[in-house]
C-alpha cells in the first residue's frame, strides 16, 4: 500500500495512510460524521442485540424439543450458506433502506448465536439438573446457577464472531440500500467520486467501531460470567 | 414415615441390577451395601424418583428428599455459602454451626474448585443435612474422608435420622453395626 501510494497520482487511486488519517481528522469535528456513525451503529448493533435475544430464546425453546430443532435447521442452514448480497437485494424488495442494515445484521447474527447457545444447552450438566430436581430448586435459580454458567462460554465465542459479521454485512447493506446519513452511504459516495482518502478513513472508522462494540459487549458478558461463577 | 419398596426390578441393557427387591426403610439409618456396580446407586435413584423401575413400586418417592449423590454435584465456580444458597434458597441459621462441626468455614470466599475433595464431600453432606426434607438418600457420603471426619459426619447423619428415614449406601459398614442393612448383589437381595 505504501509503495502504491508513492506513485505520483495525488492519492486519487490509492490514498496513503497519512492522507487517510488527515481526512479522518477533517471528518471528526463534523456533525454529519457523528450522525452517520450514530445511525449505522444504532441499526447494526440494534440488529445484533435483537438477534441475540431472539436466537437465545429460540435455542432455549428448541433445546428440549427436537421437532423445533428440526423445524429451524433448514432456515438456519439457508441463512448460513446464502451470500449476504442475495439477502440484501431480496430484503430491499420488502423493506425500506433505513431498516435494511438492522435486518441484515440480525440475519447474519442469528445462526452462530442460535447454534452455539443450543450446543451449550445440550451440554448442560445432567447431574446438576438432577440435583435441582431433587432439591426442588426453582427455575430462576436453575437458570442462574446451572444453565447460564454452561451457556455463557458458547454465547461469548458466538457473539465475538457475530459482532464482526454484523458490521461487515450491515455496512454492505447500507452501501447497496443507500439510506441517508449512514456510513454505507458515505462509503458509496467515496467510491463514486474516487475519494480513496474518504474510503480508507471510513473503513478505519468501521474497524474501530466493530472492535469497540466487541470489547464493550464482551466485557458485559465477562462481568455476567464472573457473577455466575464461570 | 417409613418408605417401602415392593417387587422392585431394574435392568440396564438386559442385565438385571435389581431383581424383585422388597424392603422397608424405617425412620433412622438403613444401610444399603453391595459390591461396586451392583445396584446401590440404582436403588437410591429409584427412591429419589430419578428413574422408573421396570416393575414394582416405591412408596415415598413423592416425599421431600435431600440427597448426597455419588458425585459431589457442587457448583465449582461458587463459594460454599453461594452453593448452599443455590440449593436451599436462604441460608438456614444453623448453617454456620453445622459447617463448623464439619470443619468447614461458611465465610470462606474461595470458589470450591480450590477446595480439597474431602472438603467438597463434607459440604455436599452439609447441603443435604441443612435442606428441609422428609427423607435422606446418601450415596457413599464418606468417600474421600479420613477416619476422624467420617466419625464426625456419621454423628451428624445419626442426628438427622431422628424422625425420618435415612438410606445410606456404603461399602464400609464400620460404626453402623446397629443399623439395619440391606445387602444387594447383582440382582439378588439379602437382609
Amino acid at each position: 500500500m505504501a509503495l502504491a501510494a508513492a506513485v505520483p497520482h495525488g492519492g486519487l487511486l490509492l490514498a496513503s495512510p497519512v492522507q487517510a488519517a488527515l481526512r479522518l481528522l477533517e471528518l471528526l469535528p463534523s456533525t454529519a460524521f457523528w450522525q452517520a456513525v450514530g445511525n449505522s451503529s444504532l441499526r447494526i448493533f440494534g440488529g445484533f442485540l435483537l438477534s441475540c435475544v431472539l436466537a437465545t430464546l429460540l435455542a432455549a425453546l428448541a433445546a428440549g424439543r427436537p421437532w423445533l430443532q428440526d423445524l429451524l435447521a433448514p432456515p438456519v442452514t439457508v441463512v448460513k450458506a446464502t451470500p449476504v448480497a442475495s439477502f440484501i437485494i431480496l430484503a430491499l424488495v420488502w423493506l425500506d433502506a433505513r431498516s435494511l442494515s438492522l435486518f441484515i445484521s440480525a440475519l447474519m447474527v442469528f445462526p452462530p448465536v442460535y447454534l452455539n447457545v443450543l450446543e451449550g444447552l445440550r451440554r448442560t450438566d445432567k447431574k446438576l439438573l438432577e440435583l435441582a430436581r431433587v432439591y426442588r430448586i426453582p427455575r430462576r435459580r436453575r437458570i442462574w446457577g446451572i444453565y447460564l454458567p454452561q451457556v455463557l462460554p458458547y454465547f461469548r465465542s458466538a457473539s465475538s464472531l457475530a459482532l464482526g459479521l454484523c458490521w461487515k454485512a450491515g455496512v454492505a447493506a447500507e452501501v447497496i440500500g443507500l439510506p441517508a446519513g449512514t456510513i454505507g452511504e458515505r462509503l458509496y459516495t467515496a467510491k463514486v467520486y474516487l475519494q480513496t482518502p474518504d474510503l480508507f478513513a471510513w473503513t478505519a472508522v468501521i474497524l474501530f467501531l466493530a472492535a469497540a462494540f466487541e470489547r464493550l459487549f464482551l466485557s458485559a458478558v465477562n462481568a455476567l460470567a464472573g457473577k455466575v461463577g464461570r | 414415615m417409613e418408605i417401602q419398596v415392593e417387587g422392585l426390578c431394574k435392568s440396564y441393557r438386559g442385565k438385571p441390577v435389581l431383581a424383585n427387591l422388597t424392603a422397608v426403610f424405617p425412620e433412622g439409618i438403613t444401610c444399603v451395601t453391595a459390591p461396586s456396580g451392583t445396584g446401590k446407586t440404582t436403588l437410591l435413584r429409584l427412591l429419589l424418583g430419578l428413574e422408573r423401575p421396570d416393575a414394582g413400586t416405591v412408596q415415598g418417592a413423592e416425599r421431600l428428599w435431600a440427597a448426597v449423590f455419588q458425585e459431589d454435584r457442587l457448583l465449582e465456580g461458587l463459594s460454599a455459602a453461594e452453593n448452599l444458597r443455590f440449593a436451599l434458597g436462604e441460608l438456614p441459621k444453623e448453617a454456620a454451626g453445622l459447617l463448623e462441626q464439619l470443619r468447614l468455614d461458611l465465610s470462606d470466599p474461595r470458589p470450591l474448585r480450590s477446595w480439597s475433595g474431602g472438603m467438597k464431600r463434607r459440604l455436599a453432606l452439609a447441603r443435604a443435612l441443612l435442606a428441609q426434607s422428609e427423607a435422606l438418600a446418601l450415596d457413599e457420603p464418606f468417600t474421600g474422608l479420613d477416619g476422624e471426619n467420617r466419625t464426625r459426619c456419621l454423628k451428624l447423619i445419626r442426628a438427622a435420622g431422628v424422625g425420618k428415614p435415612v438410606i445410606l449406601a456404603t461399602h464400609d459398614l464400620s460404626g453402623l453395626e446397629d443399623s439395619p442393612v440391606i445387602r444387594l448383589s447383582g440382582g439378588k437381595t439379602g437382609t
